[in-house]
């Protein structure tokens, strides 16, 4: 017998040395002097509440779930994922209505779409967000993602016979923001993969990857995403044979990693078919396929490696990716936090924080002064654009620029 | 994925390695399992008398100015101990009486820094000492006791000049003042502009981990590093090794699965059993990756002393190599890999031990790797 394989703890808690170097890189314990910050949160706090409840402290909530700490950490404990299973677990408030609202990406976007005109024109007043401030605490400041008129999925549906043309085939989990707010993006991806022989499939049907419900304490409603979304990734994976790409890192993330860790949902035998598409095309093309270029193209892009892309290990092939083009004159920003972890940065509570968070990137990106800066995640995108005047475009839609 | 090299291991002696090979020229990628021992580093390279040129040349090139003479350092807990090649934080003073009077400065609630301590080992050298707090300019915590090192520099780094005027208006007649290392995570200027400001012998002492001047030398050699062109894959950890014959041809990594990192060279700067370079249970040490031979002890007893503050035994194991630091398995060595820094153990005493170790064997192993090609 190996005792030592006889301690091995949930979410590895047990291996913490209490070495303290994930206090080195938690960006809001830098900005809130009321988070206990990991070390505390995660687990030391988890000795005392695995002995009494009672130790649950409410400050776990001001975690954004940013995940930098499980990448310091060198002792491989899955420190994010401890406090936020803590919040699963311990916090059995009913979240407020606002944080809600601002979870409900999929139905926010389903209402909105068809009216997307009046809302985007409301949400952009000035006096709309002080009211939402002054009602939902969303903090007024906070600039609105735009809604679009239509779906990507309708977009998609139009053509899915086109699609089914091509001599291969990939499913594109699109996620909310694609679907609702940016079907630019996904059409970018369809181009891009379209140039490559490979045409693109919707899932059987796609529910929010439910990220947001996670963080703000709707886990049973997010169980029941990822239990839908796992059955529509295993018709695709396991009956079509597909991979499956999505131009989210988050919704990667959640997809692969949060599902067995948080929702103990099991992935297992889809999960590595799930993917980020700069892998799947940076893959590709290493396997000898070729794309043309633009010729002329110019572009200097700064990239900014989103914190979910950083737990994946994925930003290189991004990276990479963007290097390979042509004309695309790179940089990459230095590794730090935006500020605005999905919803987090959107309630007034939070704002300052958030702020201050992203203040060294936004100040990187001013130094730098690039054309666009590149970025996988919609949330890091309003935050960036927001924050510093600099358009973000993901990888993706660069590329799908750059060839002919 | 394919490298000219590939590093495993991203502290001290995989990014300096990653940083010449890049500036040769060299793809290379460093897989780094977490953040590593810099983060608990004293700012005295140990076993280093001084700095070859092409290791001040390197740190230059990051922003990190070392000094070096034979004298003392002060410890955070009031001995002094030998010490040579420093980051500039460290005082290198001829002698342990270093004044005649030194004025110790705490910070309130900050519990990683003791200024009694200081006081009592000063004290035992002649000094007259007298500890007083600084006051924060504004408030870091809502709890005190969760106030770290890190925490006050990042608030410092924008208030030094205020922690100068504080000093000055606390001085009285003494002619030293010790303070805890704490200053200058980002800028590394910081604590010498400190040092000027203060009309007495300004000496840094160290701080419970983590340490501020070991994370800014970490975060100022991987910018370097990937401003040079250098992939650092972060928060990843080396699994497998595929082997062919005497050489590496890819290793598999936890984030990356199946896409296998290939290369010509490959590096192993994965560290001790803190950073899990060197694995252990109760029946033996074994090195993860790739299965390399380890010098250990059979008996499970010789691995430690039973006195805690003695020498540990354990703390000499590491993976066995050739002359030429390629590492062996079942006794042969593999041609294209090389073992740096603390995996070593104490195999190879005559390189030195810590930050000299990782510095000069990473230097050996640049220096294999251009020559093989």
């Amino acid at each position: 017998m190996n005792p030592q394989e006889k301690t091995v703890s949930k979410h590895n808690f047990e291996e913490c040395m209490k070495c303290t170097v994930c206090t080195v890189y938690c960006p809001v314990l830098q900005v809130n002097p009321r988070y206990p910050g990991p070390k505390q949160a995660g687990p030391d706090g988890e000795r005392l509440r695995l002995k009494d409840p009672y130790f649950f402290s409410y400050a776990l909530k001001y975690c954004m779930n940013c995940k930098r700490c499980e990448v310091a950490c060198p002792s491989g404990v899955k420190v994010a994922d401890l406090i936020q299973a803590a919040r699963i677990k311990y916090d059995k408030s009913v979240p407020p209505l606002r944080d809600r609202l601002l979870a409900s990406t999929d139905l926010m976007g389903s209402v909105a779409r068809p009216v997307s005109r009046i809302v985007n024109g409301v949400t952009g007043l000035g006096v709309t967000r002080s009211v939402l401030d002054a009602t939902l605490r969303i903090d007024h400041r906070r600039v609105f993602p735009k809604y679009s008129g239509r779906s990507f999925e309708a977009w998609l549906k139009r053509r899915a016979k086109e699609q089914a043309a091509f001599p291969e085939q990939v499913a594109y989990f699109h996620g909310c923001y694609v679907n609702y707010n940016n079907p630019a993006l996904g059409k970018d991806l369809v181009k891009v993969l379209n140039a490559l022989g490979v045409g693109v499939q919707l899932l059987d049907k796609e529910k929010c990857c439910g990220i947001a419900m996670i963080t703000n304490g709707m886990s049973a409603q997010a169980t029941r995403n990822a239990e839908h979304n796992v059955a529509s990734l295993r018709k695709a994976v396991s009956e079509r044979g597909l991979k499956v790409v999505t131009t989210s890192s988050s919704c990667s993330l959640t997809l692969r990693v949060e599902y067995p860790n948080l929702l103990g949902v099991d992935n297992a035998d889809v999960r590595d078919a799930v993917m980020m598409a700069t892998r799947y095309i940076f893959e590709r093309l290493e396997a000898g396929a070729t794309l043309r270029f633009r010729p002329g193209f110019h572009k200097k892009v700064a990239y900014h490696v989103p914190c979910h892309m950083e737990r994946l290990g994925w930003g290189v092939f991004s990276e990479r990716l963007l290097r390979m083009i042509p004309g695309v004159e790179f940089m990459l920003l230095d590794s730090a936090c935006c500020g605005i972890a999905g919803t987090y940065g959107f309630k007034k509570e939070n704002y300052e924080s958030a702020q201050a968070v992203g203040a060294p990137l936004f100040e990187q990106i001013r130094a730098v002064d690039p054309e666009v800066v590149a970025c996988d995640c919609e949330t890091c995108k309003w935050q960036i654009e927001m924050s510093t005047g600099y358009t973000v475009q993901n990888p993706i839609s660069i590329l799908a620029e750059a060839i002919l | 994925m394919r490298f000219d090299t590939v590093i495993i291991g991203g502290g001290l002696a995989g990014l300096v390695a990653g940083i010449s090979l890049q500036q040769a020229g060299h793809r290379t990628a460093i897989v780094s399992t977490g953040q590593n021992a810099l983060h608990f580093f004293s700012g005295s390279f140990e076993s280093m008398d001084e700095a070859p040129e092409r290791l001040k040349t390197l740190f230059a090139g990051a922003g990190i100015r070392l000094h070096y003479s034979a004298g003392v350092r002060l410890m955070p807990l009031g001995i002094f101990r030998e010490a040579a090649l420093s980051l500039e934080d460290v005082s290198l003073l001829p002698e342990p009486c270093f004044a005649d009077k030194v004025l110790i400065l705490g910070i309130p609630g900050y519990l990683d820094f003791f200024p009694s301590f200081l006081a009592e080992g000063l004290e035992k050298q002649g000094i007259v000492c007298r500890t007083s707090m600084l006051n924060l300019p504004e408030s870091v915590r809502e709890s005190p006791a969760e106030i770290r090192s890190v925490t006050l520099a990042r608030m410092f780094d924008r208030n030094w000049d205020r922690v100068v005027q504080q000093v000055r208006l606390l001085l009285k007649d003494e002619d030293g003042v010790v303070l805890p290392q704490v200053f200058g995570l980002e800028d590394p200027s910081v604590p010498e502009r400190i040092r000027q400001g203060i009309p007495a012998r300004v000496v840094f002492a160290g701080t419970m981990p983590p340490s501020v001047p070991g994370i800014r030398t970490q975060l100022l050699l991987k910018r370097r590093y990937e401003v040079l062109g250098g992939t650092y894959l972060g928060g990843d950890e080396a699994l497998e090794a595929r082997v062919e014959g005497d050489s590496v041809r890819s290793v598999t990594t936890r984030n990356l699965d199946r896409h296998a990192l290939e290369a010509d060279h490959f590096v192993l700067a994965s560290g001790g059993f803190f950073s899990k370079g060197l694995r252990s249970n109760p029946f033996r040490v074994w090195e993860p990756v790739f299965g390399l031979d380890v010098a250990y002890d059979e008996d499970r007893n010789a691995w430690y002393n039973d006195n805690f503050a003695e020498d540990q035994p354990y703390m000499n194991y590491g993976v066995r190599t050739d002359e030429a630091l390629h590492p062996l398995v079942e006794g042969r060595p593999l041609r294209n890999l090389y073992a740096i820094g603390s995996v070593l153990g104490a195999t190879r005493p005559e390189l030195g031990s810590g930050g000299g170790l990782a510095i000069r064997t990473a230097f050996h192993a640049v220096d294999e790797i251009l020559e093989a090609v």
